[in-house]
C-alpha cells in the first residue's frame, strides 16, 4: 500500500479521508433525525442524548477507520473473520451469559459483547469472498456451499435464541448469493421448500414465546392487555399521527408512556405519531437515498468481491428498515430489530456504521487498485 | 469447499449480471417501500379518526366532581346542617422510600393501634401505588396540629380534607332533618332506576331520613366534571377541562330551632312529641319527637353496637313519634265531633243533657262511664267541650252514626297522610264499617260508635294529623298541607315555596265554627280542663285536653295509674292554638303514658306558646263568658235519663 500518495484532481478533504460524501450526508441526516426523535421519546432526557451522541461519535470513528483499509484486505481476512465469529458463537452457547431469556453475550472480563454482531459483517464478507472465487453465475453446488456457510451461523444464533438477528444474517448471506447470480430456478425451489418447512419449524424449532409472538401478530386484539399490547399501542400511536403528525414532543402515546420500548425498537411509532405520514415519507426518502447510493457504489465497484459485499451490506440495511417499520406498524411479527441509526442503542450502531465503512472503502479506494 | 485452480473470469459479463441483479433488487425495494407506505397510509389516513379516538381514550379520563350539598337553615337563618371539613391522614406509597419505617414512626406519633395499621395494609393492596391510602380518618384538631408540626419528616404523607355533613344541634332536630350517610347498595339501585347514577358518581353521602331524604334532589346539586390527561399508569398529568359542579340548593325550613330546643328541654327525654303549625301558611314550626338521638353518629358510619343500642331501646328513639306515632286521639277530637253535631243539626247550643256520669242504651247491657264518676250535671255543647264531658259525646256519636262521623273526620284528614314533606309518616286509622271489616275482619257494633265519640275505639291518629285537623278548625275550614320546607335560597334571597292548600271544609252554618272555637276558648279560659296550665298568659289561647285510654278498664273498676304497668298508662294529650282571635300557632302535645292531658301535656303546650309569644304584646284580655246554661230544659233534643 505504498501508493496512497497517489492523487488525482479529485482530492477533496473527504476523498483524502476515504469518505463517501453523499453517503455520509445521508447518514448524518438520519442521525440528526434520530437524536431529535430520541429526545422526544426518552422524555426529554438530555443524558440519553449525550450517551447517544457519544455512541454515534464512536461509531463514526469506527466507520472512518474501516474506510481507510482497502477492500482487498477485507477480502483476504474474510475467511478468518468468519471462522473467529463462528467459534465465538459456539463459545456463547457453551459459556455465554444469559440476558433477557436468551444466551447472547460473551463476557470477556472487561466487557460483554454479542458475537452475532461480528457475524453481521463476517457472513456477507465470507459469502462475497467464497462466491467471487467462481465464475459467475455460480453453479448449483456452489450455491449450496454458500447456503451451508450462511446456515451454520444462522442456526447457532437462532439457537440462542435471537430470531431477528438470525434472520438478518441469513438474508445478508442470501443477498450475496442472489447478487452473484443465483439461478431463478433455484430461488423458486428454495421458496417452495421454505414454505414446506414452515410447519416443521413451528412444531419442533420454535420456542413458546416465539409462537406467541406470531399468534399475537396475526391477531393483536386477542390479548389487548397482554402480548397484543405493544402492537396495539404502536398502531394507535401511528394511526393517531395522521397526515401531519401531532408535532414534536406532542405525541401523547409516547409522552404519556402508553407506547412500550419508545426510544429503542418502537421509536418509529413515536416518529410516526409526532411527524405523521409526510414525516415518514421524508424519512423513507433518506433511507432510499442511502440504499440507492449503496447500490450505486456496489455497481461501480471494481471487483466481484466488492460488488457483492457492498450490495449485500446495502440490501441488509434496507431489510433492517423494512423489518422494523413492518413490525412496528403491524405487518410483520415483532422481532427485536432496531430502526437503523434512529433507535437508541449500542453495538448494533457500531456494526452498522462499520458496514458503511466498508462501503466507503469500496467507494473511495477502487481507483487506487485498478488503474 | 472446492479449491479451483485457474479461473478465467468474464468481468464484463459478471458486471452486467450484477447490474441486472441490482436493478431487480432496487425494484423489490421500491415494492417493499410501497407496501410499507400503503400500510401506513391505511393507518394514518384511512383509519385516522378511529386511532385518534383510541389515542384520546387512552389519555383522557373524565372524573366526576361532587357538588357541595346545600345547607339547611331554620326560619331565622340559623344553620341546622352544614358541611365541615373532616381531616384524614393519607399516605402515597410511591413517594415513600421505606414504608414500614414510616408507618412505625407514624404509629408512635399518632398512637395508632395495630388494627388501624392492619386496615391500612389491607387497603394498600387494593390501591395503585401512586394513589393515596387513608391511614386515619376524622383526625381531631390536636392530631392535625401534631402531625402538621412533624410533616417535614414524612414526605408522601399528608393531611387531606373532605367535606362531610354536620348537624350542629345534634339530637334537637333529628326527626325533622334526618341525616345523610354513605351511599349503599340499595341507594345505588334506586339511583340507577331514577337515572341518577352519573349525577352521584362522585358523591359520598345521600339523605337517608327526614328532610335530607325528602329534599335530596334539591340538596344534592349537579355533578361537575374534570377532564384530565393521564399517563399509562393512570397518574393525572394535567387538567384539560373543568365543568364545575352546581352546588345543591340551600334550604330554609319553617322550623324555629330555638322553639324546638324549648320542646326538647320540656320533654327532658320523656316519651312523646310536639307539633307546632302556623295556621296562616301550614308551616311546621316545631316537630319534636322525644327521645331523640344524635344524627352525626350516622354520618360517619354508626358502629353496630351503638346502632343496636338505639334499636333495642325501650323508648324507641328511632321512631318519629310526631309523624309515625299512632295514638287514640281521645277527647282532643271532641270539638270536631261537636262541630259535626251542630252542622247536622242534631244539637244546638241550647241542647242540654243531664249527665250523671253514666250512659246507657236501651236494650244494651253495657254502661259507658264518664271520666267524672258523678257526672257533670246539665251540659250543653260548650260545657261538654270545656269539661270534656264523655256522656254528652257518647250520646252525640250514637246519634250521628259512624258513617257520617267517618266521612266528616276524613275531611279533616284523619285516616290519611297529611302530606308533610317527610317520608316517615303513618296514616293512622279512621274507623268505618268497611275499614274495620277489611282490616280487623270484625263487624261494626253500636258500642264502637259510642267509643268513637270520645276518640277511642279503633280510631288512631298521628300528632301531625291531629295538629292539621285542629289547624283546619282554627282556620274555620281553610286547609293547608303541613310544610317543613319554607323555601330555598336563590342568590342570597329567600324564595318561598308556594303555599299548598287543600280544598276547604264548608259549613252550612258558618256560626257553628264559632260555637266550637268558643268552647275551646272556654277550656283554657273558663272553668275548663286546660285552665290550670294557662293562668296569666299575655296572649289568649284555646285548646282541648285529652287522656287516651290504652287498656280497657273493667266495668265499674276505677282507673288507677299506679296499678298499671307504665306502658299501659294513659297518654296525656293537648291540642291548642293561640291567639284565640287571630291564630298564629296550632299545636299538639302528646306525652306517652304520662296520665292526664290537662295536668301533663298542657304545661308543655304553655311552654311552647309562652316562648312563641314572648316578644309580642297583646291588649289586656277579659274572659268572655259563655251563654249560661239554665236548668230548665228547652232543648229540641231528647234528654238522656240515666238509670243507676
Amino acid at each position: 500500500m505504498l501508493r496512497t500518495k497517489f492523487s488525482t484532481n479529485n482530492d477533496s478533504f473527504l476523498r483524502r479521508i476515504h469518505c463517501d460524501g453523499p453517503l455520509l450526508f445521508g447518514l448524518l441526516i438520519l442521525m440528526a433525525v434520530g437524536l431529535v426523535t430520541i429526545y422526544s421519546a426518552g422524555g426529554q432526557d438530555i443524558d440519553l442524548i449525550q450517551r447517544q451522541i457519544t455512541r454515534l461519535g464512536l461509531a463514526l470513528a469506527v466507520m472512518l477507520a474501516i474506510a481507510q483499509i482497502p477492500s482487498l484486505v477485507y477480502s483476504k481476512l474474510s475467511l478468518y473473520f468468519y471462522l473467529v465469529g463462528v467459534l465465538m458463537l459456539v463459545a456463547v452457547l457453551a459459556f455465554g451469559v444469559v440476558g433477557k431469556g436468551a444466551q447472547r453475550w460473551l463476557d470477556l472480563g472487561f466487557f460483554r459483547f454479542q458475537p452475532s454482531e461480528i457475524l453481521k459483517l463476517a457472513v456477507p464478507m465470507m459469502i462475497a469472498w467464497y462466491i467471487s472465487r467462481f465464475n459467475l453465475p455460480p453453479k448449483i453446488s456452489h450455491i449450496l456451499g454458500g447456503f451451508i456457510l450462511v446456515g451454520i451461523p444462522t442456526l447457532l444464533i437462532a439457537k440462542q435464541p435471537d430470531l431477528g438477528t438470525a434472520l438478518l444474517i441469513a438474508s445478508s448471506g442470501i443477498f450475496g448469493l442472489f447478487l452473484a447470480g443465483m439461478s431463478w430456478r433455484f430461488i423458486i425451489g428454495v421458496a417452495v421448500c421454505a414454505s414446506a418447512f414452515t410447519p416443521i419449524m413451528w412444531t419442533f424449532l420454535m420456542k413458546d414465546y416465539q409462537k406467541q409472538r406470531v399468534l399475537t401478530f396475526l391477531n393483536p386484539e386477542s390479548d389487548p392487555l397482554g402480548s397484543g399490547y405493544h402492537i396495539i399501542q404502536s398502531q394507535i400511536a401511528i394511526g393517531s399521527g395522521g397526515l401531519n403528525g401531532k408535532g414534536w414532543l406532542q405525541g401523547t402515546q409516547s409522552q404519556l408512556e402508553f407506547l412500550p420500548e419508545r426510544h429503542t425498537d418502537f421509536i418509529f411509532a413515536v416518529f410516526s405519531e409526532e411527524f405523521g405520514f409526510w414525516g415518514i415519507v421524508g424519512l423513507l426518502v433518506i433511507y432510499a437515498f442511502i440504499v440507492a447510493r449503496g447500490m450505486l457504489i456496489a455497481v461501480n465497484a471494481q471487483d466481484a468481491y466488492s460488488k457483492i459485499l457492498a450490495g449485500s451490506i446495502t440490501l441488509t440495511f434496507f431489510v433492517y428498515v423494512f423489518v422494523n417499520m413492518g413490525m412496528v406498524s403491524g405487518i410483520l411479527p415483532v422481532v427485536g430489530v432496531p430502526l437503523p441509526l434512529i433507535s437508541y442503542g449500542g453495538t448494533s450502531m457500531v456494526t452498522l456504521l462499520a458496514g458503511f465503512g466498508i462501503l466507503m472503502s469500496i467507494s473511495t479506494q477502487k481507483r487506487l487498485l485498478s488503474r | 469447499m472446492p479449491t479451483p485452480r485457474i479461473i478465467i473470469k468474464d468481468h464484463t459479463a459478471e458486471a452486467n449480471l450484477f447490474a441486472r441483479r441490482s436493478v431487480i433488487a432496487m425494484l423489490v425495494i421500491v415494492v417493499m417501500i410501497a407496501i410499507v407506505l400503503t400500510n401506513l397510509h391505511y393507518l394514518q389516513v384511512t383509519r385516522f379518526e378511529d386511532y385518534q379516538t383510541r389515542s384520546n381514550g387512552n389519555r383522557i379520563k373524565v372524573l366526576p366532581v361532587a357538588p357541595n350539598r346545600g345547607l339547611i337553615y331554620d326560619r331565622n337563618g340559623i344553620l341546622l346542617a352544614e358541611n365541615l371539613p373532616v381531616y384524614s391522614i393519607e399516605v402515597i406509597p410511591e413517594e415513600i422510600s421505606d414504608l414500614e419505617e414510616t408507618l412505625t414512626e407514624l404509629q408512635q406519633l399518632l398512637s395508632l393501634d395495630d388494627d388501624e395499621i392492619d386496615e391500612f395494609n389491607q387497603a394498600l393492596k387494593r390501591q395503585r401505588r401512586f394513589k393515596p391510602v387513608t391511614l386515619r380518618n376524622r383526625l381531631t384538631p390536636e392530631e392535625v396540629a401534631l402531625f402538621s408540626a412533624h410533616q417535614y419528616q414524612f414526605p408522601g404523607v399528608s393531611v387531606e380534607a373532605r367535606l362531610a355533613r354536620h348537624y350542629p344541634f345534634g339530637e334537637t332536630a333529628t326527626h325533622v332533618l334526618g341525616y345523610v350517610a354513605k351511599i349503599n347498595k340499595s341507594d345505588l339501585q334506586k339511583l340507577a332506576e331514577a337515572g341518577q347514577e352519573a349525577n352521584y358518581a362522585a358523591t359520598y353521602d345521600i339523605g337517608k331520613l327526614g328532610i335530607e331524604k325528602y329534599h335530596e334532589e334539591l340538596l344534592h346539586g349537579q355533578v361537575g366534571y374534570q377532564e384530565v390527561e393521564v399517563n399509562s399508569r393512570g397518574r393525572i398529568i394535567r387538567t384539560l377541562d373543568f365543568e364545575p359542579p352546581i352546588p345543591g340548593k340551600d334550604l330554609v325550613l319553617n322550623i324555629d330551632i330555638n322553639m324546638q330546643i324549648q320542646a326538647q328541654q320540656a320533654f327532658a327525654g320523656e316519651r312523646g312529641s310536639v307539633v307546632v303549625i302556623d295556621p296562616r301558611d301550614g308551616g311546621v314550626l316545631v316537630l319534636y319527637s322525644s327521645p331523640s338521638y344524635d344524627p352525626n353518629l350516622f354520618v360517619h358510619g354508626i358502629s353496630s353496637k351503638e346502632y343496636n343500642k338505639l334499636l333495642a331501646s325501650k323508648d324507641r328513639p328511632l321512631i318519629n313519634r310526631a309523624t309515625q306515632g299512632q295514638y287514640p286521639p281521645a277527647s282532643t277530637v271532641k270539638p270536631l265531633l261537636a262541630l259535626l253535631g251542630l252542622e247536622e243539626k242534631l244539637v244546638t247550643v241550647d241542647t242540654k243533657i243531664h249527665d250523671l256520669g253514666k250512659y246507657k242504651l236501651a236494650n244494651v247491657e253495657r254502661i259507658w262511664r264518664d271520666h267524672n264518676k258523678w257526672g257533670h250535671g246539665w251540659v250543653n255543647v260548650t260545657k261538654a267541650i270545656e269539661v270534656s264531658c264523655d256522656t254528652y259525646f257518647y250520646d252525640l256519636a250514637y246519634r250521628i252514626g259512624i258513617d257520617r262521623i267517618s266521612e266528616s273526620m276524613n275531611e279533616f284528614g284523619f285516616g290519611d297522610y297529611t302530606g308533610v314533606d317527610l317520608h316517615e309518616e303513618a296514616d293512622g286509622l279512621m274507623p268505618s264499617r268497611g275499614i274495620v271489616k277489611a282490616v280487623f275482619n270484625r263487624p261494626w257494633y253500636i258500642g264502637d260508635t259510642i267509643n268513637v265519640g270520645i276518640g277511642q275505639s279503633y280510631w288512631t291518629a298521628t300528632p301531625i294529623q291531629l295538629t292539621q285537623a285542629i289547624t283546619d278548625l282554627a282556620n274555620k275550614g281553610r286547609r293547608f298541607i303541613p310544610q317543613i320546607m319554607r323555601g330555598e335560597m336563590q342568590n342570597n334571597q329567600l324564595e318561598l315555596e308556594p303555599l299548598k292548600e287543600r280544598r276547604p271544609i264548608q259549613m252550612k252554618n258558618e256560626q257553628n265554627w264559632d260555637v266550637v272555637l268558643d268552647a275551646m276558648y272556654g277550656v283554657v279560659n273558663r272553668a275548663g280542663s286546660g285552665r290550670a296550665a294557662f293562668t296569666n298568659t299575655n296572649y289568649t289561647s284555646a285548646g282541648k285536653t285529652g287522656t287516651a285510654q290504652l287498656v280497657a278498664i273493667a266495668q265499674d273498676a276505677k282507673y288507677d295509674a299506679s296499678k298499671l304497668s307504665e306502658e299501659n298508662r294513659d297518654n296525656a294529650m293537648y291540642v291548642g292554638y293561640a291567639p284565640y282571635d287571630k291564630p298564629q300557632i296550632v299545636l299538639t302535645v302528646v306525652l306517652e303514658n304520662a296520665g292526664h292531658g290537662g295536668a301533663q301535656a298542657a304545661p308543655i303546650a304553655r311552654i311552647m306558646m309562652d316562648y312563641y309569644f314572648k316578644d309580642q304584646v297583646f291588649p289586656e284580655h277579659k274572659v268572655i263568658d259563655s251563654p249560661p246554661i239554665t236548668a230548665s230544659s228547652n232543648s229540641t233534643s231528647k234528654p238522656i235519663t240515666e238509670t243507676d
